[in-house]
């Protein structure tokens, strides 16, 4: 059940020039969130920008009701939005999708994601750690400039590899080999990913291959969020192609089995 | 103060309904307020089979409105008798199916269907911009219009609205088609054709390339062919086309609707609805209008 609310913006900060983190008190929203759910916010009462911006959740404070959410400024929407100041209220609905984390039964974690794609794998990780589920984050940025959340990350995974294209930090290469390798030595009993497209691939592909239970979190433009627009639409697995069905990643997602979706 | 409406026989408790395909079939919405406040609802295009629609991406945002090219996906008129027409039957609200087919005799078969079923009208589908066949293809001429409207009138009883395309030289001539059917009403507008290209990888946005513009940008547009329209026929007029508060439905209701829909404004915000219809009774105080339908054509030209 989601709602729509004026939720005050308590703290913002800046993570990189182009990077921000919101906490904003909405403790309805976040009662209701599960891990990989996601937000709708509307960034002007005017016309223009039209739409709504789907943003993930980052973390949810359950404690005092506070949702934090962490996004690049990409547009003149996500532009006006890193503009807000601390005290402004933000128009959210939210929990958004009905897709979302499930590590149930599950015991070894594999959590990987990549560049601004890692926002919501905080949440999942930061649960399953509590409840004692080992977790395992793979996080591959393209260099240096672009690493965030290490720390944050590393407080809540039993074990963090963190990977940079061009080896200016950390390990040098792609989070996903690391990832293999630790498959193949037996480690893993189910993945989680979000990130770029060509990772989420092959990602899919390494998971599918090697029979482990994998769950991705995908993007699609979005109109409405609430599943009625029927705009975000990704292919099923098993249709053909001349006769294509469709999930759409608002009402089914943002996470799906990997096995389900054709990306 | 009165703002119901017999809109083409349908009873409605104030004029603003939800426009096919930004309201789904209802559920979604109804978390967010009870549903009986609406004048009516008019389910998402629905057509005989099932359609599983266009690649995506589907939908794009443009200058105060958005493209779409969703291409009629729905899960068939038989899935929603079943489904979901029992929930929306208990909202206390006119319910009024949108029709779409590509051949006559689709639209047939699927208005023999219709008129089984306990719903308040149809409003039937000549303009969608996003399929290969049928829809858009009728209902760019006077003839077109005519033939589809008289074939679903011979098997139709219920109320009977044709939803036209701006996508048109002469929308008034268009109107005409309708009413000449006998028809009981008329939708408009549709989205507007339009495309957006992706500069940097120098190709359209949509998968489809082309789409529907909505939202406040074609505003403009809609009115003045609702104004045209309501010169032309005798039926009344259901208009939208960028409506987003009660002042924008009173502009459509001086132009000459006799109700109004809101269709991606229900995106932008879902209470859109909502607050349209305490801005229209706003307005009323406001002007001392005592009953809405005192308003409807009373745009004096200049």
């Amino acid at each position: 059940m989601a709602e729509m609310l004026l939720a005050e913006l308590i703290k913002k900060e800046q993570l990189k020039p182009d990077i921000f983190k919101f906490s904003i008190k909405a403790p309805k929203i976040v009662e209701a969130s599960k891990p990989g759910n996601f937000i709708e916010i509307r960034v002007t009462d005017q016309v223009e920008p039209f739409l709504r911006r789907p943003i993930s959740i980052y973390n949810l404070n359950r404690e005092e009701g506070i949702l934090e959410f962490i996004f690049q400024v990409k547009g003149k929407g996500t532009k006006i939005l890193s503009e807000k100041q601390e005290g402004e209220k933000i128009d959210i609905i939210g929990p958004l999708g009905y897709g979302t984390f499930n590590y149930e039964n599950k015991e070894n974690l594999a959590i990987i994601g990549g560049g601004i794609g890692v926002f919501p794998l905080y949440e999942l990780a930061k649960c399953a750690k509590k409840e004692n589920k080992k977790v395992n984050t793979y996080l591959g940025f393209r260099s240096q400039n672009f690493v965030v959340l290490e720390k944050e990350f590393e407080q809540v995974s039993d074990k963090l590899i963190l990977t940079t294209d061009d080896g200016s930090y950390s390990q040098k290469g792609f989070a996903i080999n690391y990832l293999e390798k630790d498959l193949e030595e037996g480690k893993i009993d189910s993945i989680y990913a979000c990130g770029p497209l060509p990772m989420l691939k092959a990602v899919q592909k390494l998971a599918i291959e090697k029979q482990i239970p994998c769950q991705i979190s995908l993007e699609e433009k979005m109109a409405c969020g609430l599943g009625v627009c029927l705009g975000c639409a990704v292919k099923t697995a098993k249709s053909p192609k001349e006769a294509p069905e469709y999930w759409h990643v608002c009402k089914a997602g943002p996470v799906f089995n990997a096995k389900d979706v054709e990306i | 103060m009165n703002t119901q409406i017999n809109f083409a026989g349908i009873k409605m408790k104030n004029p603003v309904t939800v426009a096919s395909g930004t309201f789904g079939y209802g559920r979604e919405f109804s978390q967010f307020f009870d549903l009986s406040k609406l004048g009516g609802i008019i389910t998402k295009g629905t057509s005989l089979k099932p359609k599983s629609g266009n690649k995506p991406s589907r939908v794009c945002e443009t200058a105060s409105g958005m493209l779409n090219s969703i291409g009629l996906q729905n899960p068939g008129v038989e899935y929603f008798a079943e489904n979901d027409l029992p929930f929306l039957r208990k909202q206390n609200t006119a319910i009024i199916v949108n029709a779409c087919g590509s051949t006559i005799e689709e639209y047939v078969e699927l208005c023999k269907i219709l008129n089984t079923l306990d719903i308040d009208g149809v409003e039937l589908n000549l303009s969608c911009p996003n399929v290969k066949a049928g829809c858009m293809a009728f209902g760019n001429t006077y003839e077109g219009v005519k033939t589809v409207t008289s074939s679903v009138r011979k098997v139709l009883d219920k109320p009977l609205i044709v939803k036209l395309t701006p996508n048109v030289t002469d929308i008034a001539s268009i109107a005409k088609g309708v009413e000449d059917a006998g028809a009981d009403g008329v939708s408009l507008i549709n989205t507007l054709l339009g495309m957006k290209i992706d500069i940097y990888r120098k190709r359209p946005v949509l998968a489809n390339n082309t789409g529907g513009l909505s939202g406040p940008a074609i505003k403009p547009v809609a009115v003045r062919m609702v104004y045209q329209v309501a010169q032309a026929v005798h039926i009344p007029i259901l208009g939208m086309g960028g409506i987003v508060n009660g002042e924008d439905a009173i502009e459509f209701m001086l132009a000459g609707a006799s109700a109004v829909s809101i269709g991606a404004g229900n995106f932008m915000n879902p209470y859109t609805s909502i607050s349209t219809i305490v801005g229209i009774e706003d307005y009323m105080k406001k002007q001392g209008i005592e009953d809405i339908k005192e308003i409807i054509g009373k745009v004096e030209m200049n």
